[in-house]
C-alpha cells in the first residue's frame, strides 16, 4: 500500500472486493458516490448499487428494508448527513430494529477543509455512540479501513464507520488483524497514555516522538472502535502510566474523549485531558490550517501530555 | 415607516445593465474560485442571472442599509452556490471587493457555504440541502404576522428537490397560503453524480408544484427580461406561494464548464480561468 491514502478510497476499494465475494452486498449513496468512493462499486455492480439522490433520510430507511430482505446494505454519504440529517431514521429504522445496515460515512472531522463548518461532522461519533445496538468505528488508516469493511460484513447488526476526506499516512502493515472492540497498543510507554482514533492516531504517534526527545515516555493506543470501547486496554494502560490524553477529530464531548472519560470515571479515575474541538463549529480553511486552528497538532497533544502528567 | 434618506434600489437597473452586471459577477465568481482553489463552479454560474435579476432587478433593498427592516429576504437554499451570492452582495456594496478574494480562507466572512453569523447580506446559513425553503417560509410567515409587505425568495437546485424536506415545506407554504414567498428552481438538469433524470428523476416539476398548490411559472433562467417579468408575475399572485422553474445551464457562460456534471465541485485552474475570462470578454490588463 502507498504510504498515504484516504480512508474513503480504501473503503471504495474494499467494497468492490467484498462485492465480488458476497452477493448479498448492496450499496446505497445519496449523490456523493464520487466523494464517498462507492462509485467504484457502482461501476462494477450497477445492479447492486442504488443512488437514492440527495435524500439521506430515505436512503437509511431503504437500507433498513434491504437488510430485512436479507441483503447486506452499505449506505454512504458525508458523515454530517449520515449521522446528522438522517439520525432519527437511523435510530428507528436501523438501530432500534437492529437492522444489518453498515453506514460508512466519509468526510468526518474538520479536515473536510474549505467547504466549512456546515460540512464538517464533529458530532457524528457522539450521535452514533448514544444509539443502542450501534457499533462505532473510526479506522486510523487505509489498511485498517479495509479490515474494518471485511469485519463488519461478517457481524450481524448496525455499524457506523467514519472515514476522512484527505490522504493520511498509512500506519498498519497489511498483516494487521482488526477486531471489533479491540484497541491496539502502537507504542509502549510508561509516563502518559495517548488514546486516539482516526487521523489523530498519526498525530499522537508524532507527539510521542516529540515527547521522547523530552524524555517523556508516551504509550499510544489506537482505539478505533469507539463503541464498544476497549475499556480493558485503556484501563491497563492508564494503570501503568497514571494519566491519559484522548485525541480525536471531533468535539471533545461524546466521542472518544467522552467514552474514555466515562470508562475511566467508573473504573479508574486518573487525570485526563481531551484533545478535540471545544464547543464550536468548524470553519473554512485548508485541512492543515484547521488542525492547527482547532489545536489538533502533535504539539498540542504533547503539551496536553505535559499538563496531564503534572496533575498525577 | 420612517422614510430614511438612504437610496432604495427601486426601480432598478435597466436590462442592459443587468446583463452587464451578470457578466461581471461571472468574472468575479471565477476569480474567487480560482483563488480559493476549491468550490462549486457549475452551480454558481448557472445561478448568476437569477441572482442578478433578483437583487438588481426586483428585490426591495437598500444599498446602504443591509438590515433595513422592510427589505425583501433571500435564502440561498442551494448554499454551494455561495460564490455567486457573494459576488452579487459585493456589487450591492454589502461586501468589500477585497473580501471576495478571501473565499474559503481561515477566518474569512466568505465561508465555503453561506454563514449568516459572519457575512452581511446572508439571511440564513445554508449548505445542507433541503432546509432553505422551510426557513424562507418561516421568514415569510413571521413577516406576515408583523404586517410587513416584504417578500421572501429562496433559490433551490433541481437535485436538491430530491430532499423530502423540500416537499414538506412546499405543502406547508401552500397550506398557509404564503403568497409573500417565491421559490426559484435552478433547473440545470445536473447534480453531482450525473443527470438529475438518471440519478433520481424529479420531473415533471411544474406539475408536482402545482399539485402541491403552488403557482408554477417556467422561464429561461438566462433570459434576464424573462426572469424579471416572472418575478413580477409571482409577486402579483396573491392566492399563495409561487415557484419559478428556471431552465438553466450548469456552468453557464464558460464553454469549458457548460453542461458538465464534472464542473460541479471543481474550481477553475489558472489556465481555465484565463480561457474563461477571455470568453466572458474580460481583457487582461497590460
Ligand atoms: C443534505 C445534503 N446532502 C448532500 C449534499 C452534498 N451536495 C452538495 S451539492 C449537491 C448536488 C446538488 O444538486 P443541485 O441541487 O442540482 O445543485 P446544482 O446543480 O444547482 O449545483 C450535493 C448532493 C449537501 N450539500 N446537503
Ligand atoms: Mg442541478
Amino acid at each position: 500500500m502507498a504510504n498515504e491514502m484516504a480512508t474513503r478510497l480504501a473503503y471504495g476499494e474494499a467494497l468492490v472486493e467484498l462485492g465480488r465475494r458476497d452477493q448479498r452486498v448492496v450499496v446505497l449513496d445519496a449523490d456523493l458516490s464520487g466523494s464517498t468512493k462507492t462509485d467504484l462499486f457502482a461501476r462494477e455492480f450497477p445492479q447492486r448499487f442504488f443512488n437514492m439522490g440527495v435524500a439521506e433520510q430515505n436512503m437509511m430507511a431503504v437500507a433498513a428494508g434491504l437488510a430485512h430482505a436479507g441483503k447486506l446494505p452499505f449506505a454512504s454519504t458525508f458523515a454530517i448527513f449520515a449521522a446528522g440529517r438522517a439520525w432519527e431514521v437511523v435510530r428507528q429504522s436501523i438501530a432500534y430494529s437492529a437492522a444489518n445496515v453498515k453506514i460508512v460515512a466519509s468526510h468526518g472531522g474538520v479536515t473536510v477543509g474549505p467547504d466549512g463548518g456546515s460540512h464538517q461532522a464533529i458530532e457524528d461519533l457522539a450521535l452514533m455512540r448514544v444509539l443502542p445496538n450501534m457499533v462505532v468505528i473510526v479506522p486510523a488508516d487505509g489498511v485498517e479501513m479495509k479490515k474494518v469493511v471485511e469485519t463488519v460484513a461478517q457481524v450481524q447488526g448496525p455499524c457506523y464507520v467514519r472515514g476522512g476526506r484527505i490522504k493520511s499516512p498509512v500506519i498498519f502493515e497489511e498483516t494487521y488483524q482488526f477486531r471489533i472492540g479491540k484497541g491496539v497498543c502502537l507504542r509502549q510507554g510508561k509516563d502518559v497514555t495517548l488514546a486516539a482514533c482516526g487521523l489523530m492516531v498519526h498525530q499522537a504517534l508524532a507527539a510521542a516522538e516529540w515527547l521522547a526527545k523530552e524524555r517523556i515516555s508516551a504509550e499510544v493506543l489506537n482505539l478505533s472502535t469507539i463503541k464498544p470501547l476497549d475499556e480493558d486496554l485503556l484501563c491497563q494502560s492508564a494503570a501503568k502510566t497514571g494519566c491519559v490524553v484522548t485525541c480525536e477529530e471531533h468535539l471533545v464531548n461524546g466521542g472518544l474523549g467522552g467514552a474514555c472519560a466515562e470508562a475511566l470515571g467508573e473504573r479508574l479515575p486518573v487525570p485526563l485531558e481531551r484533545i478535540g474541538v471545544r464547543d464550536t463549529f468548524g470553519i473554512s480553511g485548508r485541512p492543515d490550517e484547521l488542525l492547527e486552528y482547532f489545536g489538533l497538532t502533535p504539539a498540542d497533544i504533547a503539551a496536553a501530555a505535559v499538563r496531564v502528567m503534572s496533575r498525577k | 415607516m420612517a422614510q430614511v434618506e438612504s437610496r432604495m434600489l427601486d426601480p432598478r437597473e435597466e436590462l442592459p445593465g443587468l446583463v452587464e452586471l451578470a457578466r461581471q459577477a461571472r468574472v468575479d465568481v471565477l476569480k474567487m474560485l480560482n483563488r480559493a482553489g476549491s468550490g462549486h463552479t457549475g452551480g454558481s454560474l448557472s445561478a448568476v442571472d437569477i441572482l442578478v435579476a433578483l437583487f438588481f432587478g426586483h428585490m426591495r433593498l437598500k444599498a446602504d442599509d443591509p438590515c433595513w427592516r422592510m427589505r425583501d429576504r433571500f435564502v440561498l437554499s442551494k448554499g454551494h452556490a455561495a460564490p455567486a451570492l457573494y459576488a452579487v452582495l459585493a456589487k450591492l456594496g454589502y461586501l468589500r471587493p477585497d473580501d471576495l478574494m478571501t473565499l474559503r480562507q481561515v477566518n474569512s466572512c466568505l465561508q465555503g457555504h453561506p454563514d449568516a453569523k459572519m457575512c452581511t447580506g446572508v439571511e440564513c446559513s445554508t449548505g445542507s440541502l433541503g432546509q432553505g425553503l422551510g426557513m424562507a417560509l418561516g421568514l415569510a410567515l413571521g413577516m406576515r404576522l408583523d404586517k410587513l409587505s416584504s417578500r421572501v425568495y429562496a433559490l433551490l437546485g433541481d437535485g436538491e428537490m430530491q430532499e423530502g424536506m423540500v416537499w414538506e415545506a412546499a405543502m406547508a407554504a401552500a397550506h398557509y397560503r404564503a403568497a409573500n414567498l417565491t421559490a426559484i428552481c435552478d433547473n440545470n438538469g445536473l447534480q453531482i453524480d450525473g443527470r438529475v433524470a438518471e440519478v433520481m428523476n424529479v420531473e415533471p416539476l411544474g406539475a408536482k408544484w402545482r399539485a402541491f398548490g403552488w403557482n408554477a411559472l417556467e422561464v429561461d433562467g438566462h433570459d434576464m427580461e424573462a426572469i424579471v417579468s416572472a418575478l413580477q408575475t409571482a409577486a402579483a399572485h396573491e392566492a399563495g406561494p409561487s415557484i419559478i422553474i428556471a431552465r438553466t445551464v450548469k456552468g453557464k457562460g464558460v464553454s469549458l464548464f457548460e453542461n458538465r456534471a464534472s464542473s460541479h465541485g471543481v474550481a477553475p485552474s489558472d489556465h481555465e480561468l484565463k480561457v474563461a475570462l477571455r470568453e466572458l470578454g474580460e481583457v487582461p490588463l497590460g
